[in-house]
């Protein structure tokens, strides 16, 4: 009795729901997740005009109550009152964009016929009337025999009204409840929602947005081509220019803490765990939020503002020869950064086997951890030659490692879909929003919330997983005197002797395998475990991993070091990867089957360059 | 509401040239998997209702941008190929 009323916000996706659930709670929101689902539950607090709280939930976009998509499911079990930990909402506030009534109006039928108290938002009046529409809030009350409050979310117009009218429906008397709707199928109730909207239109001017000016250009075949390679060049340029300084700085203030840590406590097992586990570990991971939230920025950006479903209407045609919809182009580009938002951002892909697919070849393409691996590999192995004017051979090879990565991809999305992600594609189907001006607020919570999700993986599972790392490469120790390294001699160490047959035939001696077991917590990690386990104190000079490359071109032959790029092209070495795709896709099932099929591809992979290498002589 | 299925209704929306208003004439729904079906009556997409074709990407076999009722939709060709329209009379 004494718990808040439930009020939830529902309506069509691009509807401007998001900023009215802002202008309407302000800061008082929370972001969680719906048990089971990928789909994030936005509430927070409503304040009634006697200062009655309300809990206000934002449901997710739908256009109807017959879901699609994981998000329209939660909307339709939330309104029937079977969504998991959900109670029935005490009443509803639909929001409709005043300048697509037609369509908006056929979801406010059907909910509207759910029996629940029902507030109409009249949303975006504002941009409406720009467009030569003159609509009569009044009469549209009177056909739907529900309140209507023409809003401006944006300028926080109507709210006020709204708020009284939510009042009204929560304490007053149940409002007349309509014409029975059972059974009315879609066609039916958009005839009818078709009609009411006419009704409720004073006066129309043809539609004339400057956007489609603008789609004109973005839409083109040439200059919305260049458009979108110029934005994705600032997005990539700003990813690694200001996200470089942060990430150095993280990692200084991990290394500061660990020297602290050092020098209060004795030399001992439990310093090592804390110095050379938990924060070098985590600080490995946690390194690369300031990249993950400059991406995210980005994202967000391109989503809020409408841009994102012009760059997929231009990417359509060559996701569909890989079996995927141009939903997935952005989400596979930003995994050039790092897979982790990448995969992440794969939630705008309705279509489930497309977003598992997307998901499950996010890691193949050349992430930013990568490049420390390459860059070091490539320096000591590859001869600084120019094979023509202007291309040095290095950076070949480079080139040819991303390369690799993404014709991997393709290929592995096209068996892919012929077989796991087994389907009718849903196609490539969506309404193209409005331009708009994202909101700061709404970029902040975004952001927020992204932030918060990675650092808690980073402080739980990813922790956890380095911790076993470093026991694995610190246990047993060797008795006193022994002529063998303490790596040498640690359970990672006879790993490294037990499956170094099984890596001997594609080139790697039991140094590298060895080095690959700490590397399963991040790819860079690879570099300094390399120095390890040669022996090298990196701490000592700042000629580390020069010396590192110096030790690898004396002990490794050029066949085997091509085989271990190529390892890495394939390898799923990222333990933020795996959690974040378990989280994902709820589940150990795809994580599971994407590390499986990752190694398998690394292993024929680095094999087959290993004896081509062979086979020419290098 | 059938004052224009008569005209032109060999017309798909594929084959619509841009920028020219004409009604939906007839969806072939069978030629569509059922949830495009759905997807498309859920945009709007419904004998008598006003469109035109905006955009079209990568010249050939890119999606379309359309306008649909008030609304701007993207879809690809196949979709589109199942929507027969009637122009409007000059």
């Amino acid at each position: 009795m004494n718990a808040a009323p439930l009020v939830a916000l529902v309506g069509n996706p691009n509807a401007g729901k998001s900023a009215l659930f802002n202008a309407l709670t302000g800061a008082r929101q929370k972001v969680g997740n719906y048990p089971g689902v990928t789909v994030e539950r936005h509430s927070g607090r409503l304040v009634l005009p006697d200062g009655r709280p309300v809990e206000l939930v934002d449901l997710p976009g739908a256009y109807s109550l017959e879901p699609s998509s994981p998000d329209e499911r939660v909307t339709r079990d939330f309104l029937a009152g079977t969504q998991a930990g959900e109670r029935l909402p005490d009443a509803l506030v639909v929001v409709v964009d005043a300048s697509n009534l037609d369509n908006h109006l056929r979801f406010t039928l059907q909910l509207i016929a759910l029996g629940l108290p029902v507030v109409v938002a009249l949303n975006m009046i504002d941009l409406a009337e720009r467009d030569g529409l003159k609509l009569d809030p009044e009469r549209l009350s009177r056909e739907l025999g529900v309140p209507v409050v023409p809003t401006v979310a944006v300028r926080r117009r109507g709210l006020d009204e709204l708020r009284a009218q939510v009042d009204g429906v929560l304490t007053g008397a149940p409002c007349a409840k309509p014409a029975p709707a059972e059974a009315e199928d879609i066609v039916t109730l958009q005839r009818r929602a078709r009609k009411i909207a006419a009704l409720a239109t004073v006066s129309e001017a043809p539609v004339r947005r400057w956007g489609h000016a603008l789609d004109s250009v973005a839409l083109h075949p040439v200059s919305g081509v260049l458009m979108l390679l110029a934005i994705l060049f600032v997005m990539f340029q700003t990813v690694f220019w200001a996200g470089a300084a942060p990430a150095d700085a993280i990692a200084a203030g991990f290394d500061w803490v660990s020297g602290v840590v050092k020098h209060l406590m004795p030399d001992s097992v439990l310093r090592s765990l804390i110095t050379d586990g938990v924060i070098a570990g985590v600080g490995a991971v946690v390194k690369f939020l300031p990249q993950i939230l400059v991406m995210f920025f980005f994202i967000l950006l391109l989503e809020a503002s409408g841009y994102m479903v012009r760059a997929a209407f231009l990417m359509d045609r060559l996701m569909a020869h890989a079996g995927l919809s141009g939903r997935a182009f952005i989400p596979l580009l930003s995994s050039f950064a790092c897979a982790v938002p990448g995969i992440m951002s794969t939630r705008t892909i309705d279509d489930e086997k497309d977003r598992l697919t997307t998901i499950l070849i996010a890691p193949l393409m050349t992430c930013s951890a990568r490049l420390p691996v390459y860059t070091l590999i490539i320096g000591a192995m590859i001869p600084n030659v120019r094979v023509l004017p202007f291309v040095g051979l290095q950076g070949l090879v480079m080139l040819g490692l991303y390369i690799m990565g993404v014709v991997g991809a393709f290929v592995v999305a096209v068996v892919l879909r012929k077989t796991v992600t087994q389907g009718a594609s849903s196609g490539f189907m969506m309404e193209m929003p409005k331009y708009q001006l994202p909101q700061l607020n709404h970029l902040a919570i975004g952001l927020w919330s992204r932030a918060a999700i990675f650092l808690k993986r980073a402080g739980t599972t990813i922790a956890f997983t380095t911790i076993v790392l470093w026991a694995m490469l610190s246990f047993p120790k060797p008795p006193e005197g022994s002529p063998v390294s303490p790596v040498n001699y640690s359970i990672a160490g006879r790993i490294a002797n037990g499956i170094e047959p099984v890596f001997r035939p594609i080139g790697f001696n039991r140094d590298i395998v060895l080095a690959l077991i700490p590397a399963m917590a991040a790819r860079e990690v690879a570099v300094a475990a390399l120095g390890t386990v040669y022996a090298i104190d990196e701490s000592g000079s700042d000629g580390g991993e020069a010396q590192i490359a110096t030790t690898l071109a004396k002990r490794w032959s050029l066949p085997t070091a091509l085989a271990f790029l190529m390892w890495f092209v394939f390898a799923p070495q990222c333990i933020s990867t795996i959690a974040v795709t378990r989280r994902e896709t709820n589940g150990w099932k795809w994580p599971a089957f994407m590390v499986g099929y990752l190694f398998a591809l690394a292993y024929g992979a680095a094999g087959a360059t290993y004896w081509v290498a062979k086979f020419f002589g290098l | 509401m059938n004052m224009f299925s008569r005209v032109d209704s060999h017309l798909s929306l594929e084959s619509l040239p841009n920028r020219q208003p004409a009604t939906v004439a007839a969806i072939d729904w069978a030629r569509l998997s059922v949830p495009e079906a759905r997807r498309l009556r859920e945009l709007g997409f419904d004998e008598g209702v006003g469109v035109e074709v905006l955009h079209r990407s990568l010249i050939g076999k890119g999606p379309i941008a359309c306008r649909i009722g008030r609304m701007t939709v993207a879809l690809r060709r196949t979709v589109a190929g199942a929507i027969r329209v009637s122009q409007h009379a000059a």
